[in-house]
């Protein structure tokens, strides 16, 4: 069991790896090394077998548990894809294409999507324009500014925004910022894409300020200090040595909190107003495609027409959400290697 | 390694005694369906269950769409829906080999609520119909204050929804611009705040805590046609002979003939104990002709 034992696998010491070690009986009992003969040689070779055989399973293990989440992947994509090729089947692609949603209408069933996916972009841009600069500067004041007795303080509050219900956060929108949205704009009610982009950047900041804080104080502290000592200020030495330097993280942290903004369904459900029409403005009501899925999908009549629309409607989800990962895939790469 | 085995066998002994325990529980019936009728028979049921221990009734909301599915699955005993069902659905019941079965356990008057800034006092049918259908944008049209229509509904799964859409809005679409909530009391949250708002509701729902209707609402009359009279929800004789002219009994279904608990709780509702309750929380009680047909099905 001394592989574990060493460098860094011994610093993650999950419970998995514990489990792992109370099962293999590593307690203490560790390969004689090569030059002591205190064993006879026969018994040795049987040791050493049973070492090699139970780092084989061990391997075997992690390489399951590796493989596990990407056929978690493909089978949830297999069965998105599965329910949702029906309704490509039995609506045309132009009809997709429309912006009225109606599948319940008594006149005639529409299916544009349009105005969900239109929808959805402008409350995660609205989202990220109000997450990021936020994020970023509370991230930069936490890591090179604050006291660090402020930092121990600030963080872990932080971090535990982050746990907030969506729930809760969609009440706050109801009962706090739409009546106050509708004071500001004159609108009569705030269930609309403004309440909905201010709910979702708060809770992607909690995502964006811990990863981007985490990824400036990695920085190695020689560029700060080479900076400072070529007469560069404070300022200089953020904006121009340890943010770009600490670049992928922080890009990293706004994707993971876009995924959360275009993701997130209970609050924009509840904070929006839901209206299907196509939105002219961040101050029209909005519904998301995550929305309009909680929605309708309790109430659906299974495989029927509209069921298997609403999981081409998590199709193209799923789809847009791959594409933000790829753009931040290709982003990270290029950085990486202008770096080197 | 002895730890782990003994917290295992611990973990499996508790688990069984579980799962154990569980069929000894007394028989739970399930009631979903319509958020209009959930509170209401929420009270009746604990009313019921207290004067007859030993009785177990749960109440879901959902909306009317998902007590139907429901009742068609077979996953609950009894389905609250506060509009009559689709033809489609009594196919797609008789397909499964569930027989439907309807009791009219209260009478609402469906009411069309707007802030009480609004000058506006009553709407014909068809005025309504064309306010939710988008036709009509601005309240001066109607001869109110000049605001643009802000419409607030109910979403697609809502009894009270496909209702309107029925028997209002002329079997049209409704106006894409309208907020679709999650419930009445949304619906009443947001038309208090939204001067040019307005929106439709159960009358159960009007009233806070002392009987009042809430502050800040004006319910507007409704009148057939330009010709005859307008009415209000709150007008008993109203609703009762068919005036006010959105008026809606609010139903249970089950399948096939009830018995047992849910026979017993559908016949006490609709006895005068229930229906007395139903008074108390601002519906109003099922008359003669609703009363015969409930006793018909119970047959």
């Amino acid at each position: 069991m001394r592989w574990f034992k060493k460098g860094r696998w011994r610093q993650s010491s999950s419970l998995v790896f514990q489990l792992i070690e109370t099962f293999w009986g590593g307690e203490g009992e560790d390969l004689p090394h090569s030059g002591e003969k205190s064993a006879s040689l026969k018994s040795l070779r049987g040791k050493r077998t049973l070492a090699r055989w139970k780092e084989s399973a061990v391997k075997a293990f992690f390489f399951a548990n590796g493989i596990l989440a990407i056929i978690v992947l493909i089978g949830i994509f297999g069965i998105l894809l599965s329910t949702a090729i029906p309704a490509f089947k039995e609506i045309p692609l132009a009809e997709f294409a429309k912006k009225t949603w109606d599948p319940t209408s008594p006149e005639k069933a529409q299916y544009g999507l349009l105005s969900m996916i239109v929808s959805t972009l402008m409350c995660t841009a609205g989202a990220l324009l109000i997450a990021i600069p936020l994020g970023l500067g509370v991230a930069a004041y936490l890591s090179d500014v604050a006291h660090w007795r402020v930092r121990e303080i600030v963080k872990p509050i932080v971090e535990i925004l982050a746990g907030i219900p969506s729930v809760v956060t969609g009440f706050l929108g109801i009962v706090l910022f739409g009546p106050v949205i509708a004071k500001i704009f004159h609108t009569g009610h705030g269930l609309n894409a403004v309440n909905g982009s201010f709910l979702l950047a708060i809770m992607s900041l909690p995502t964006i300020i811990s990863i981007s804080e985490d990824s400036l104080n990695a920085v190695p502290s020689a560029y700060a200090e080479a900076s400072l000592a070529l007469g560069g200020s404070k300022w200089q030495t953020l904006v121009r040595v340890k943010v770009p330097a600490a670049l992928s993280g922080i890009i990293a942290s706004f994707m993971l909190g876009m995924g959360r903004a275009i993701g997130e369904t209970m609050t924009v459900l509840m904070a929006t107003g839901n209206a299907r029409s196509f939105p002219h403005g961040f101050l029209d009501s909005i519904r998301t495609m995550t929305a309009n899925i909680a929605i309708e999908l309790g109430e659906v009549p299974y495989y029927t027409t509209h069921y298997y629309a609403l999981f081409a409607i998590g199709l193209v989800l799923f789809i847009m959400t791959f594409i933000v990962n790829m753009i931040a895939d290709v982003i990270l790469n290029k950085y990486q290697q202008r770096e080197l | 390694m002895k730890k782990l085995i003994a917290t295992i066998t611990f973990g499996l002994a508790v688990m069984a005694m579980v799962l154990m325990a569980a069929p000894a529980q007394k028989k739970m019936i399930q009631i979903k369906g319509s958020d209009t009728m959930v509170n209401l028979v929420q009270i009746l049921a604990e009313e019921y269950m207290a004067k007859n221990p030993g009785t177990a009734l749960a109440v879901l909301g959902g909306g009317s769409g998902t007590g139907i599915t429901a009742i068609i699955n077979q996953t609950c005993e009894i389905a609250n829906h506060s509009r009559e069902w689709k033809q489609k659905e009594i196919d797609q019941a008789w397909e499964k080999g569930v027989r439907p079965r309807f009791f009219a356990i209260a009478v609402d008057g469906l009411s069309i609520i707007v802030n009480e800034k609004n000058t506006l006092e009553k709407l014909t049918m068809a005025e309504l119909g064309a306010i939710y259908r988008g036709e009509i944008r601005n309240w001066s049209a109607l001869g109110g204050p000049s605001k643009a229509v802000s419409l607030y509904g109910r979403q697609s799964n809502s009894g009270t929804y496909v209702f309107m859409q029925e028997h209002v809005l002329n079997n049209k679409n409704y106006s894409t611009d309208m907020k679709e909530m999650n419930g009445n009391a949304q619906i009443i949250e947001g038309v208090l705040q939204d001067e040019a708002g307005i929106g439709y509701v159960g009358v159960g729902y009007l009233f806070d805590e002392n009987k009042k209707v809430r502050k800040g609402l004006k319910i507007l009359n409704i009148a057939k046609d330009t010709k005859s009279q307008a009415f209000s929800p709150l007008d008993r004789a109203a609703v009762d002979n068919g005036s006010y002219p959105v008026a809606r009994a609010l139903y249970q279904a089950t399948n096939g003939r009830p018995d047992g608990v849910a026979a017993a709780f559908i016949a006490w509702e609709t006895g005068p104990e229930g229906q007395m309750i139903v008074e108390r929380e601002g519906f109003f009680t099922i008359g003669a002709k609703y009363k015969e047909q409930n006793d018909k099905s119970l047959r």
